[in-house]
């Protein structure tokens, strides 16, 4: 153990860990708002925090401020990157230029909707964010209740068993390409060879030589967590819940599974930082696996036990299904499981399909816009600022994922129970395993000539 | 006899795969979303009223808390004839009518109320005061709800708070001008003078 990775590991697992724990919230907040804007409502904005007055007295100050600070350093970072792309003296340093612009454009962007933050009567509502911090304040403390035939350990021990393996699978995602320490305001050239002395470690928690195996592995004690809240709660509906819940994931698990054999037969590895530098190299998963995008995104929304496959809720038929009985953190629990199974499903989905953190025409070394060996415009970029953009480019892909989700969770209406089954036994199974079948052909056509 | 149920008709390849129902439908949501999430608030489609900082515009007839309205001295147009007290399904129209003193060009033609209270959680917002009143001095044209209040004498309004209310055109009086005694146009202090 060095000392790189003493140091970086756990600034890592903060990250991952903070990432969801944050999301989660910020994601309850934008499926509310985002289903109240689909159907003409206006979605949460009565939590406010009021501003006391004699803060408020400095709110035009404030306004005034944001709109001169973003000015500011819009034009001064403007000047920056010209000045540097005149001068021509072959240290090409834009980037500190376009960082300050970019947070002209912040400042500017909060003095655009300076009064939707701060409005005049001084009650902040944050577009309604503040209201997932009044659910978490009431969730605390809420009466934890147990029903008195139920078995206390397993009914406590259920959202932990549910939320733990959400949290903990997204160690061996990559968000970024090796970052060097050393090297952070030189250039690395594009292929990414660097000295071999030189010590880097990628935005990933742990490189397991497992790879999505364990993402696997871990994801599906998820199963077992929804099932024991079902059959510890002393409750029918919990009961049938945690049945139908169980059923579902087993099911599904081996479509999620199987639909992914093709990737893994196109890339060649089980690494998921393999199947991104393979993306990067060659061409983005959806476009050479576009059936098993789709079998994968269906599979992993019903795993994930969302609209249209929230059946082991089902509030029409069985109250709540297998939380029905949770009151509190725990029941919270059991919505970050799930909200954090979601963020799970939407990395796996951009990492195996869209090219992790991939950018277009973004390498190592910087940008280089062209096909193949003909290069029009290339624009090298210090070796911090290629690894803040493909950070950056794996949150903004998720953050599109997630809207999709969102989307399609208010958008579709839900399965009946044999009809969930015949999609998944009948339909995606099959065309799982064909995906498998003539990927492998193909392979074989190519790789024999 | 049994009612026949028409059978859905056999669904078409299109229709079985899903596919493109789901991107359809998901298309409209994302359609909604952006058209009320980024146009202007009256553009979209948005149906909520945030009530208390947004108030829905009643129509011109709405019946809000009532008013006595003014004559041109300042005093209530109400003669207390008890019309409005008498039609008043709910009985919470409270007169105590006086007899002007003999020095008034009033006296012995009309009185005045001493006493005008209306109990505001009795009443049932009908509107027959208003139509039973021969002197149009009881109107509910103010466009308002009762303030809330946690004392229920609160609402018992009197003639003072009454004719503190002005209209949604913001007089104190009615449309409708009234004749005086003493004016030209009044046709006279007794049923035998004038007309």
């Amino acid at each position: 153990m060095d000392l790189l990775f003493a140091i970086s590991t756990p600034i890592k697992v903060l990250f991952v860990i903070g990432l969801i724990l944050q999301a989660v919230p910020i994601m309850l907040w934008a499926e509310r708002r985002q289903s109240a804007k689909m159907q003409d409502r206006v979605g949460p904005t009565r939590a406010d925090l009021p501003l006391p007055p004699f803060l408020l007295q400095f709110r035009p100050l404030l306004k005034t401020g944001a709109l001169l600070v973003g000015v500011g350093a819009f034009i001064t970072g403007l000047g920056m990157v010209i000045d540097q792309l005149a001068s021509q003296d072959g240290r090409f340093r834009v980037e500190v230029g376009v960082l300050v612009m970019v947070v002209g454009l912040v400042h500017l962007g909060v003095w655009r909707i300076f009064d939707l933050l701060i409005p005049e009567n001084g009650k902040i509502t944050l577009f309604g964010l503040l209201h997932s911090v009044a659910d978490a304040m009431k969730l605390i403390w809420k009466e934890d209740f147990v029903p008195p035939n139920a078995d206390k350990l397993m009914h406590s021990a259920a959202p932990f068993i549910s939320v733990v393996p959400a949290l903990i699978t997204m160690a061996v995602v990559p968000f970024s390409d090796i970052f060097y320490p050393a090297l952070w305001l030189s250039h690395v050239p594009a292929s990414g060879v660097v000295d071999a002395g030189v010590q880097g470690t990628a935005l990933q928690v742990a490189s397991l030589n497992v790879g999505i195996l364990y993402i696997f592995g871990v994801a599906g004690t998820g199963i077992v967590g929804a099932a024991l809240a079902g059959y510890s709660s002393d409750n029918k509906f919990s009961l049938l819940g945690g049945i139908r819940a169980a059923s579902q994931m087993v099911s599904y698990e081996v479509t999620l599974g199987l639909s992914i054999v093709g990737c893994f037969m196109v890339y060649g590895s089980l690494l998921l930082e393999d199947m991104v530098h393979w993306q990067q190299a060659h061409v983005w998963g959806i476009f050479i696996q576009p059936l098993a995008f789709f079998l994968y995104f269906a599979a992993s929304t019903a795993e994930s036990k969302r609209i249209p496959f929230d059946i082991p809720e089902g509030e029409s038929e069985i109250v709540a299904g297998y939380f029905t009985e949770y009151a509190g953190m725990k029941f919270a629990m059991f919505m970050m499981g799930e909200y954090a199974e979601v963020i799970l499903s939407s990395v796996l989905i951009i990492t195996l399909f869209l090219g992790g953190y991939n950018l277009p025409f973004l390498d190592r070394g910087g940008f280089t816009f062209g096909f193949g060996d003909t290069v029009w415009w290339s624009a090298p970029l210090q070796h911090w600022a290629v690894t803040v953009i493909q950070v950056v480019t794996f949150l903004a892909k998720l953050l599109g994922i997630l809207f999709l989700q969102f989307t399609i969770r208010w958008s579709l209406p839900r399965f009946r129970y044999d009809q969930l089954m015949k999609l998944c036994w009948q339909f995606l199974l099959p065309l799982s395993l064909l995906n498998i079948f003539v990927t492998g052909i193909i392979i074989l056509l190519i790789s024999g000539n | 006899m049994a009612k026949l149920v028409n059978k859905p008709s056999k669904m078409t390849v299109g229709e079985q795969a899903y596919v493109p129902a789901i991107v359809a439908g998901v298309g409209l949501s994302m359609r909604k979303f952006f058209k009320n999430t980024f146009s202007k608030r009256e553009n979209g489609d948005i149906a909520t009223v945030s009530y208390p900082e947004e108030k829905r515009i009643y129509p011109e007839r709405f019946r809000g808390v009532h008013r006595l309205t003014h004559r041109t001295d300042g005093s209530p147009r109400c003669v207390a004839c008890l019309c409005c007290s008498t039609a008043c399904p709910a009985q919470c129209i409270h007169i105590e009518p006086a007899e002007y003193t003999a020095d008034d060009p009033r006296s012995g033609y009309e009185r005045f109320p001493k006493v005008f209270v209306i109990d505001e959680l009795r009443c049932i917002f009908c509107g027959f005061c208003v139509e039973a009143c021969p002197c149009d001095a009881i109107r509910m044209d103010t466009g308002l709800h009762m303030p809330p209040s946690t004392d229920r004498d609160h609402f018992l309004y009197d003639k003072d708070i009454l004719m503190s209310i002005p209209g949604q055109d913001g007089s104190y009086q009615s449309a409708n001008p009234r004749h005086e005694p003493g004016d030209a146009s009044h046709p006279g202090l007794s049923r035998n003078k004038g007309h």
